[in-house]
């Protein structure tokens, strides 16, 4: 079980507020990820579900019980950090069985419990080494099943993918990915890598400044977002934004196109424009045109095999139902 | 691109680096040579070097003369005691200034440095009344507190540097893995530490070994270490420098080996860090 409600949680630093008073619920089983920029107190919040930093104000609960003032080792969580924190002075074996020692687990059982792990995790051949011995993905690997033998109530990832090469990045979500669909453990991640939290999450939270901007599926954030912010931080490339005239056309402030949104042709359409850069992906190319009149460069997604070159004069037009419209707020018009 | 370095110029740095070296250690094998001398050739006028009746007799003298053997155990239990309790101490103060530091951690820090300003005679007089009006006056315990809190500023400030170079991510860790902060700091902390912990140890018992304003004020008989046995040689009927040497290098000769048999150790523990 791990169902962890936070109820007006609130941290500052002194006299700064990193997390004003928030609330959220994550269901148990759920693989929830934390997603924002920078500072956006995604870290924090992780910390603070943790108890590796004590709430200001507020509740933490862990399946219906205050887990407020509950020390770390007790609340059941196991955590995964950036720097994979291995014992450097300990063997894959001992590291993965510390958290067992620590539990006062029995030796044969702690034995099985590695062994599955390993095998897992295709760590068996790398027991006895020590963490300085082994590659990057390793050790991550390594700190994953320090984590998976504690049988948590739910797993905390802070960003454990930036140390890791892109190559690695990617298979290692793949393979976390299938953890939770094996293990069906509540998993809470960090990440400030949109890609990350779109593929992985069954509910994405995103963060800006300590708040919540918006919570909701991959799809449902894509689709609807709530405001500018998420608007620009979901998706990749990032949606074109667009104020004055065309927005004011529309009965909006701003009004959001996203790059696959957009019909290119070089004979006809609403706008023309040059083409900037191409950013060529080999199946999709991103094209920056750049608009007659306008200022910022417009993202648009094109085949791989549409041939536009530096100058090339073309035209665009967006897809009228998949344009989001924004209020002066910020906010999104229904 | 690497700095080139001529043959010539490795030649004379190593040759540089060797009379520097042998500068430093003359009076030391002065005081071996002279300690194997007669009193007469160790006052002879020009020096003679080598060239001179190589003789144990000293040594036979000064073990005739004083106990040797009490003079060392209470130099031992002086060093060693106030060396394992200033660890004992340490290790959780320089844990708590390292990981969880305070707005006023940096000035305890210095604040306890600046003890180490203070001339030691400038308290010896109230130190001296407190050990008589305790009864610890020629007493070994007394010593091993004195010499602990003498050198506890260092201690904690060498093992806070060590600490410092420890990532806080990995106490978490431990803490996440359910481990007490007793269990946190015996199973993880410490053995991550070991060399700092080591080189601690070890410059430590250096530094209380060689203690001698203390132990010549607060001691006489009893209690007297190493230091109080080469002082009863330095007799203001005439001078002894043979005698004087033979208890000199008695005194250093523990020491001495220590320091050789660990000075990798030792080196490593004072750069602890400072390489990657």
């Amino acid at each position: 079980m791990g169902r962890i409600t936070l109820d007006k949680v609130r941290k500052a630093f002194g006299e700064v507020e990193v997390i004003p008073p928030l609330d959220l619920t994550i269901e148990d089983g759920e693989f929830v990820v934390f997603v924002g920029p920078s500072g956006c107190g995604k870290s924090t919040l992780l910390r603070l579900i943790a108890g590796l930093e004590d709430v200001t104000s507020g509740v933490i609960s862990i399946d219906g019980a205050d887990a407020t003032m509950v020390p770390p080792a007790k609340r059941g969580l196991a955590m995964v950090f950036q720097s994979y924190a291995l014992y450097p002075h300990m063997s894959v074996r001992k590291n993965i069985a510390f958290p067992m020692k620590m539990a006062g687990i029995p030796q044969d059982e702690q034995n099985r419990r590695i062994e599955a792990a390993a095998k897992a995790l295709n760590l068996t051949d790398y027991l006895d080494r020590r963490p300085g011995q082994l590659s990057g993905g390793q050790r991550q690997r390594v700190a994953i099943g320090r984590a998976i033998v504690r049988e948590p109530a739910a797993f905390l990832f802070d960003e454990p993918l930036s140390n890791l090469d892109a190559a690695l990045r990617h298979g290692m979500r793949l393979e976390i990915s299938e953890l939770h669909k094996r293990l069906d453990t509540t998993m809470i991640y960090v990440t400030h890598d949109q890609v990350e939290a779109m593929t992985m999450a069954d509910k994405i939270v995103v963060l800006q400044g300590g708040v919540i901007e918006q919570v909701g599926s991959p799809m449902e954030l894509y689709r609807t977002p709530r405001n500018i912010f998420v608007a620009g931080f979901i998706g990749s490339p990032k949606m074109n934004l667009l104020t004055g005239e065309e927005a004011a056309k529309r009965g909006a402030h701003t009004v959001g196109i996203r790059p696959e949104h957009v019909t290119i042709s070089t004979t006809d359409g609403a706008w023309k424009g040059t083409v900037g850069v191409a950013e060529h992906l080999g199946s999709d190319t991103f094209l920056h045109v750049h608009r007659e009149g306008a200022t910022d460069p417009m993202t648009v997604r094109v085949d791989g095999e549409f041939s536009a070159k530096h100058g090339d004069t073309v035209w665009l037009t967006a897809q009228e139902e998949q344009i989001h419209k924004f209020d002066a707020d910020g906010l999104r018009i229904a | 691109m690497a700095r080139a370095v001529t043959t010539q110029r490795k030649a004379l740095n190593t040759a540089v680096a060797w009379i520097i070296g042998l500068l430093i250690f003359f009076p030391i094998l002065w005081t071996i040579l002279t300690s194997f001398k007669t009193e007469a050739d160790a006052i002879a006028n020009p020096p003679v070097l080598f060239a001179f009746d190589w003789t144990l007799e000293n040594y036979a003298e000064v073990m005739e003369r004083s106990n040797y053997g009490r003079f060392l155990s209470n130099s031992i239990i002086i060093a060693g005691g106030s060396t394992i309790l200033g660890i004992i101490i340490a290790v959780p103060a320089a844990w708590s200034m390292a990981f969880v530091p305070s707005k006023r951690t940096k000035d305890i820090l210095l604040w306890m440095l600046s003890t180490k300003m203070l001339p030691a005679v400038g308290v010896l007089y109230p130190i001296y009344l407190l050990c008589i009006q305790l009864g610890v006056l020629d007493n070994r315990f007394a010593l091993v507190v004195i010499l602990m809190l003498i050198n506890l500023p260092i201690i904690v400030w060498m093992l806070y540097t060590y600490f410092k170079e420890i990532p806080g991510e990995i106490l978490e860790a431990a803490r996440m893995d359910g481990a007490s902060l007793k269990e946190e700091i015996l199973y993880v902390l410490t053995p991550m530490a070991v060399p700092g912990i080591a080189s601690t140890l070890l410059l430590n018992f250096i530094l209380a070994w060689n203690e001698a304003f203390w132990t010549l004020n607060l001691t006489s008989v009893d209690a007297a270490p190493l230091t109080a046995f080469i002082a009863s040689y330095s007799s203001p009927e005439g001078l002894f420098f043979a005698k004087l040497s033979a208890a000199s290098t008695m005194a250093i000769a523990p020491i001495l080996i220590l320091g050789w048999f660990s000075q990798k150790q030792l080196v490593r523990g004072l750069t602890f860090g400072a390489v990657k």
